[in-house]
């Protein structure tokens, strides 16, 4: 067994955070995986990185600007095309702020 | 003369334009191919036969129109990892998310490859989201390893590599996070590159780790990963990441000698854990080298046994911000009858999902949340910034770095599919060059006792892959491993 690192209610707390569902025995086996994972990465505690600067990213990029032009862009119909519900020209999706 | 469906790019390249046969005349020997095989190899999600023939056909007319000139990938069947945008197939992922998502845009690797003639068999499965060492992950069905039909082909990009070693497509694109082109390139017994991060723009690639993620081509030989590498590298304006850095012609670095070259061997690597066939396939191939003129040197790549760990929390921590997008608003499945959005978004990705996907974005919204950032995030950052470095200082040293692919040939299905970290460690090879940033091959080196292939990798520093393409093709020539084929 892992050493328990996250408990299964911080798992419920991540999965809501997520947005994903889940039962209570998937909420259980989440916990096992996670906290063997996090019991792996827990090696990397061995290394002093208190001078070393973060790399976000592989290559030194720097931002990439363009000129404020409008270009061409996808259609209203073709941002809608996949839409699971739209109505006029709109996503429509269930209600965001509901009465109490 | 080998069947046609046999016939690497180059050799059907020459053929085509010798008037030999046509590419409608390849292209449905391709497609018998795939009729005959794929039953059993189950490498591809979609296949168009009708689109493809008639791309060949027009394939043809600009062969006749153009004749010498026509591009070197004119009238070619290929196949695309189904991360790749496409406008006239569904791009899923091999996620029910995705399942009828039809994008309205192609990937710039796509138009690179139509603006060059090439035919589009169609789209090949994946680990979901490109999550996965084994193709199992598949939200779809899974994948079987053409040399071995009992086991996996490896992942992410499975159905590729399997794609192109059964000759059901003459060579292929993926796409690789953590080693998902180069391992099941070695299972699959074919070749397979990821370029430098930044060499080949990723418009249009579905993202999974944005700081990780390169297309890169997967071919029978390293002749053709030099003339795929060259259709798809180069700057594009609508990748921000995408390197303003001139491209040269690959193809020039072939049929060059290795004479002189400096070739470190890091020590942290034949450490611990690697099968007894990989490690006889490794002797072999350095004393291949050896032969060849290069030079062996011993490097050190010390925080080699940190990478996995540091990927894990770097490449989850994009992907659950990456496929937050994911929710059922604008495409993709959406879960029916719920009430309020946030219960709509919650069963959505509930439904939609695979277990691999819904474990890496809770890893990444638990590393990246208040109060633990610090200690993973943060710190996996600085990390990769040593593992970085070790290549810069081993680079001081030599010329390029042979490592083997993968610690073992293809596992049986099922084999590691209870115990996600024991997955995880199949990719310890080739995570690293992912964290750096630098590009790396593999190419077949052995068949082990049981039939199975084994590949061996070199890394270069950025931007060097014609170094690779050299190296590559000289062990090629000397081993001749790639000319044998899976059996079907």
């Amino acid at each position: 067994m892992s050493p328990e690192i996250v408990s299964e209610k911080h798992v419920r707390h991540i999965a809501l955070l997520s947005r994903l569902e889940c039962s209570d025995p998937e909420i259980r086996k989440f916990a096992g995986d996670l906290n063997a994972i996090l019991g792996y990465v827990e090696k990397l505690k061995e290394i002093d990185t208190d001078a070393i600067e973060p790399t976000t990213h592989a290559l030194r990029l720097t931002n990439v600007f363009r000129e404020d032009v409008v270009r061409p862009s996808l259609t209203n119909a073709q941002a809608l095309s996949n839409a699971p519900e739209a109505e006029a020209g709109h996503f429509k999706v269930p209600p965001i702020i509901q009465e109490s | 003369m080998a069947e046609l469906h046999e016939l690497t790019i180059h050799e059907a390249a020459s053929g085509l334009r010798a008037g030999e046969f046509s590419s409608e005349e390849l292209t449905r020997a391709v497609l018998d191919r795939i009729e005959r095989v794929e039953p059993r190899v189950q490498a591809y999600i979609a296949v168009d036969a009708d689109r493809a023939l008639a791309m060949a056909r027009e394939a043809d007319e600009r062969l006749r129109a153009e004749g010498e000139s026509a591009p070197a990938l004119c009238g070619i069947p290929l196949a695309l990892k189904d991360n790749l945008c496409t406008t006239d197939f569904p791009t899923t992922c091999a996620s029910k998310i995705l399942r009828d998502f039809r994008p309205p845009y192609d990937a710039h690797v796509v138009e690179r490859l139509r603006a060059a003639g090439a035919v589009l068999l169609g789209k090949t499965n994946m680990d979901e989201f490109a999550m996965g060492s084994s193709t199992e992950n598949s939200g779809l069905h899974p994948t079987a390893n053409p040399w071995d039909l009992e086991r996996i082909p490896g992942g992410s990009s499975g159905g590729s590599a399997a794609a192109v070693a059964a000759c059901e497509a003459l060579g292929a694109l993926g796409s690789d996070t953590g080693g998902s082109i180069r391992q099941p390139a070695a299972l699959c017994g074919v070749v397979g590159m990821k370029p430098t991060y930044g060499r080949v723009s990723r418009y249009g690639l579905v993202a999974f780790g944005s700081s990780l993620d390169q297309i890169g081509p997967i071919t029978r030989d390293v002749e053709d990963c030099a003339i795929l590498l060259d259709a798809i590298s180069g700057h594009d304006e609508r990748d921000s990441t995408s390197a303003p850095v001139d491209v040269p012609d690959f193809r020039s670095f072939l049929n060059q000698d290795v004479r002189g070259m400096k070739i470190g061997i890091p020590k942290e690597y034949f450490a611990e854990g690697m099968d007894a066939e990989v490690a006889r396939a490794m002797d072999e191939s350095r004393t291949a080298f050896e032969s060849l003129g290069a030079e062996l040197v011993d490097v050190s790549l010390p925080h080699t046994d940190y990478a996995v760990a540091t990927y894990y929390l770097v490449a989850t921590a994009e992907a659950s911000s990456n496929l937050a997008r994911y929710d059922g608003a604008q495409y993709g499945h959406r879960a029916e009858g719920t009430e309020n959005i946030i219960d709509m978004f919650s069963r959505t990705r509930r439904e939609g999902f695979g277990d691999e996907v819904k474990r890496r974005i809770m890893l990444g919204t638990y590393v990246l949340s208040a109060g633990f950032y610090d200690a993973y995030y943060l710190k996996a950052l600085k990390v990769r910034t040593l593992i970085k470095r070790d290549f810069e200082r081993a680079y001081e040293k030599v010329d390029a770095i042979l490592t083997p692919t993968s610690p073992t040939p293809a596992f049986r299905k099922g084999e590691k599919m209870d115990d996600p970290l024991h997955m995880y460690l199949s990719d310890i090879y080739t995570i690293s060059t992912n964290l750096a940033g630098i590009p790396g091959v593999s190419v077949p080196a052995a068949v082990s006792t049981d039939g199975l292939p084994i590949g061996l990798q070199l890394m270069a520093p950025n931007f060097e892959e014609g170094r690779l393409l050299r190296a590559a093709h000289a062990f090629e020539r000397e081993a001749q491993v790639h000319a044998t084929l899976a059996r079907l």
